[in-house]
C-alpha cells in the first residue's frame, strides 16, 4: 500500500489540494466568523470574542434544540444499527425469492428525494400522532439512517470468511455463542462506522425535521433554519461550528481508535 | 497431554445428493475407522472425500445412511454436540483472538475452570512447538504456524477424533513436509483417531495406517499403503496411487498392472530371465529425477508406460531404440475397471 501512496506526482497533489480546499473552505470560514466580536458576520473578524458562544449556551431555545438533536441522534444511531446489522446479515446469508428487491427497498431512502420522504412521513405521522414527538424524529431519521448501516456492515461481510463460524461450531460453540463471540466482534468495525453514520445522518437532518417540528420540540438544524429566517446574528455561526466539530469528531473517532489498535 | 481413550467411527451406507447435480456427491459409502487409527481419504477433487468428512463433522446433512461414533448414531446431532476436532485447509483461526485465546475457545465452551484452561493451553501449544507465540494474533504468524495453532485448538479438548481437511494444502513444499512429520508425531503421542483428507498420494502413503481411495463418490478400495500400492484392486487406484504400466491379457479384456520399478529392461531377448513376462517397447525419453531416471516407454500396440533406473545404473538402450521389458509374474496385479 505505501508504494502507491508515495508515488503521487506534483500535479496530482495540487489537484487533491484544490479539491480539499473547495470542499472544506466554506465550513472552515464559519469557525473564525463565530469567534468575532461584532454585531454582524465578519470574515476575518476585527476583534475576537466568545460572546456568540455565550449567547448560544445561555439561550434555553438553542439548548433545548441541542438536547433534542443529541437524544434523537443517539436513539436513531442505536435503532438504525440494530435494524441495519440484522438486515445486512439477513440479506447476505438469506436465500429467498425477492432478496434483491428487498435490498433495493431498504436502500431506497438514500435515493428518493428527501422532500418526498418528508411529505410522506409527515402525512403518516399526522395520523399516528407522532408529529412533534421525540419518537417521531427517531423513527423518521431511522428510515434515512438504516441504508448507511446496511452499506457499511455489508462491506464488512464481503470480506468475511464464514469458515471461522464452521470452525467455532466444531469446537463446541452453539449458534448464539458464535454470533456473540465470533460474528459480531469480527463485524465490529463495520457496525461502529454504521452507528456513526446513523448518528450523523440524524444530527444534521433538516428537511424531515422541519415538517415534524412544533414550537415545543425542534432539532438543532431546525432551530438554525428558524433563526436565520427571523433575525440574523452570529449565534448561528457558533451553532454551525459546533455541528462541524461534533460531526467531524464522530467520523474521526472510529478511525483513530482503529489506528491505535493496529499500532498496538 | 495424556493419550485419550480412542474412539471408532463407523460410516454405513452414507449418501449425499446435492440438488441440481446429476450424480450423488457421495454414493453409498461404508467404512469402519478403528479406534486410534490414522485413516486417510484419498482422491481427486470432486471425488466425495471432503463431503464425507463434512458429514462426519456435521456440517453437511446426510441424504441417507448413518454415522456412528462408539456405536452411537451421531448423524442427527448438530456439529457443536459431536465432540470431534476439525482442522481446515485455510486454518480458520479466529482473527480477533490471540493464539492462546483461540486454543482456549473450545475449553471455554466446555466450561473448563480457568486454571485448568491455562495448563491445557500451555500443554497444547508446547505439543505443536509454539509456546512463545501465545500472545500473538494469527495474522502475525506464518501459514505453517497458523496451521499448528489450528491443530493445537482442535486437540486441546481431547475430542473423540481429529478430522483434517487438506490441512497441508495451503502450505509450500518444505513446510508441508515439516508439518506432515508433526502430524505423524502427534498421532503417535496422542493415540487419537485421526481422519485425514488429501489428494496427495505421498501424504497418504507416508502418514496412514489405512487409506480409502475415493472416486466419483464411491470408495474404490480400502487398505494399508502397501496393499494399495502393491495390489491395487482397480485401474483407478493403480493410476492414482503412483505410476503403473497397464497391460491387457492376451485374448482377454482383463487388465493387469506392473509398477515401473518392477520392470527390467533388456537390449535383447537373451538376458530375459526364465519365467518372466515380456513386452517389446521403444524408449521415448529418459528423465533425470535426482536419485533415479524415469524411462518413458511405448509398448508394441501403442500404450505408454514407464520404468525406473537408480542413478548410476547403466541404461540398456538410448531414447528411440527398441528394448524388451520383462517382469516376474508375481509382480503383476489384475485390476478391474477402465
Amino acid at each position: 500500500m505505501p508504494s502507491t501512496k508515495q508515488n503521487m506526482g506534483w500535479g496530482l497533489r495540487l489537484w487533491v489540494l484544490a479539491v480539499a480546499v473547495l470542499l472544506l473552505a466554506p465550513t472552515l470560514v464559519v469557525i473564525p466568523m463565530s469567534l468575532g466580536a461584532g454585531q454582524t458576520f465578519e470574515f476575518p473578524p476585527k476583534e475576537w470574542s466568545l460572546r456568540w458562544y455565550e449567547e448560544f449556551f445561555s439561550s434555553p431555545q438553542w439548548m433545548d434544540s441541542v438536547i433534542t438533536s443529541v437524544q434523537a441522534a443517539l436513539l436513531t444511531g442505536v435503532l438504525a444499527t440494530v435494524i441495519g446489522v440484522a438486515a445486512a446479515i439477513g440479506l447476505d446469508r438469506g436465500r429467498f425469492p425477492g432478496r434483491e428487491m428487498l435490498r433495493s427497498a431498504m436502500m431506497a431512502p438514500m435515493i428518493v428525494p428527501g422532500i418526498v420522504v418528508a411529505i410522506a412521513i409527515y402525512a403518516t405521522f399526522l395520523r399516528w400522532h407522532l408529529n412533534g414527538t421525540l419518537l417521531g424524529f427517531v423513527l423518521a431519521h431511522t428510515v434515512l439512517a438504516v441504508p448507511f448501516v446496511i452499506t457499511s456492515v455489508s462491506a464488512s461481510l464481503a470480506g468475511y470468511d464464514r469458515t471461522v463460524e464452521v470452525a467455532a461450531a466444531s469446537l463446541g460453540a452453539s449458534g448464539w455463542t458464535i454470533v456473540r463471540r465470533i460474528t459480531l466482534p469480527l463485524l465490529a468495525p463495520g457496525i461502529a462506522s454504521g452507528f456513526v453514520f446513523a448518528f450523523v445522518t440524524s444530527f444534521d437532518e433538516v428537511v424531515i425535521a422541519l415538517f415534524l417540528q412544533t414550537p415545543d420540540i425542534r432539532t438543532l438544524p431546525v432551530q438554525m433554519y428558524d433563526s436565520i429566517t427571523l433575525e440574523i446574528d452570529p449565534t448561528i455561526a457558533a451553532a454551525s461550528s459546533l455541528i462541524v466539530v461534533v460531526t467531524t469528531a464522530a467520523l474521526l473517532l472510529p478511525q483513530l481508535i482503529r489506528r491505535r489498535r493496529s499500532d498496538a | 497431554m495424556n493419550p485419550s481413550r480412542s474412539h471408532g467411527i463407523r460410516i454405513s451406507g452414507v449418501s449425499k445428493v446435492f440438488a441440481g447435480l446429476p450424480r450423488p456427491a457421495v454414493d453409498d459409502v461404508s467404512l469402519d475407522i478403528a479406534p486410534g487409527e490414522f485413516m486417510t481419504f484419498l482422491g481427486p477433487s470432486g471425488s466425495g472425500k471432503t463431503t464425507t468428512l463434512s458429514m462426519i463433522a456435521g456440517f453437511v446433512p446426510l441424504t441417507s445412511g448413518s454415522i456412528c461414533v462408539d456405536g452411537k448414531d451421531i448423524s442427527g446431532l448438530k456439529p457443536h454436540k459431536r465432540d470431534l476436532g476439525v482442522v481446515f485447509q485455510q486454518y480458520a483461526l479466529f482473527p480477533h483472538l490471540t493464539v492462546a485465546k483461540n486454543v482456549a475457545f473450545p475449553l471455554q465452551q466446555r466450561s473448563v475452570p480457568k486454571p485448568e484452561i491455562r495448563t491445557k493451553v500451555d500443554e497444547a501449544l508446547a505439543l505443536v512447538g509454539l509456546s512463545d507465540c501465545a500472545d500473538r494474533l494469527p495474522r502475525q504468524l506464518s501459514g505453517g504456524q497458523q496451521q499448528r495453532v489450528a491443530l493445537a485448538r482442535a486437540v486441546v479438548y481431547q475430542p473423540r477424533a481429529l478430522l483434517m481437511d487438506e490441512p497441508l494444502g495451503a502450505l509450500d513444499k518444505k513446510l508441508r513436509d515439516q508439518l506432515r512429520k508433526e502430524i505423524a508425531r502427534m498421532h503417535r503421542e496422542l493415540g487419537m483417531t485421526f481422519l485425514f483428507v488429501t489428494h496427495d498420494q505421498e501424504e497418504a502413503l507416508t502418514l496412514s495406517d489405512r487409506i480409502a481411495v475415493f472416486n466419483n463418490g464411491k470408495v474404490e478400495q480400502v487398505g494399508t499403503p502397501t496393499e494399495l500400492y502393491e495390489r491395487p484392486a482397480t485401474l483407478f487406484v493403480a493410476q492414482f496411487l503412483g505410476e503403473s504400466n497397464v497391460f491387457t491379457e492376451d485374448g482377454d479384456e482383463r487388465k493387469f498392472v506392473v509398477r515401473p520399478e518392477r520392470l527390467d529392461l533388456h537390449a535383447g531377448p537373451d538376458s530375459v530371465p526364465d519365467g518372466h513376462q515380456r513386452r517389446k517397447a521403444v524408449i521415448t525419453e529418459v528423465v533425470y529425477v535426482g536419485n533415479h531416471h524415469r524411462i518413458g516407454l511405448r509398448f508394441d500396440g501403442g500404450t505408454e508406460g514407464s520404468a525406473m533406473r537408480l542413478a548410476g545404473a547403466p541404461l540398456p538402450a538410448a531414447p528411440g531404440e527398441p528394448v524388451i521389458a520383462s517382469w516376474s509374474p508375481s509382480h503383476q496385479t489384475s485390476v478391474q475397471g477402465g
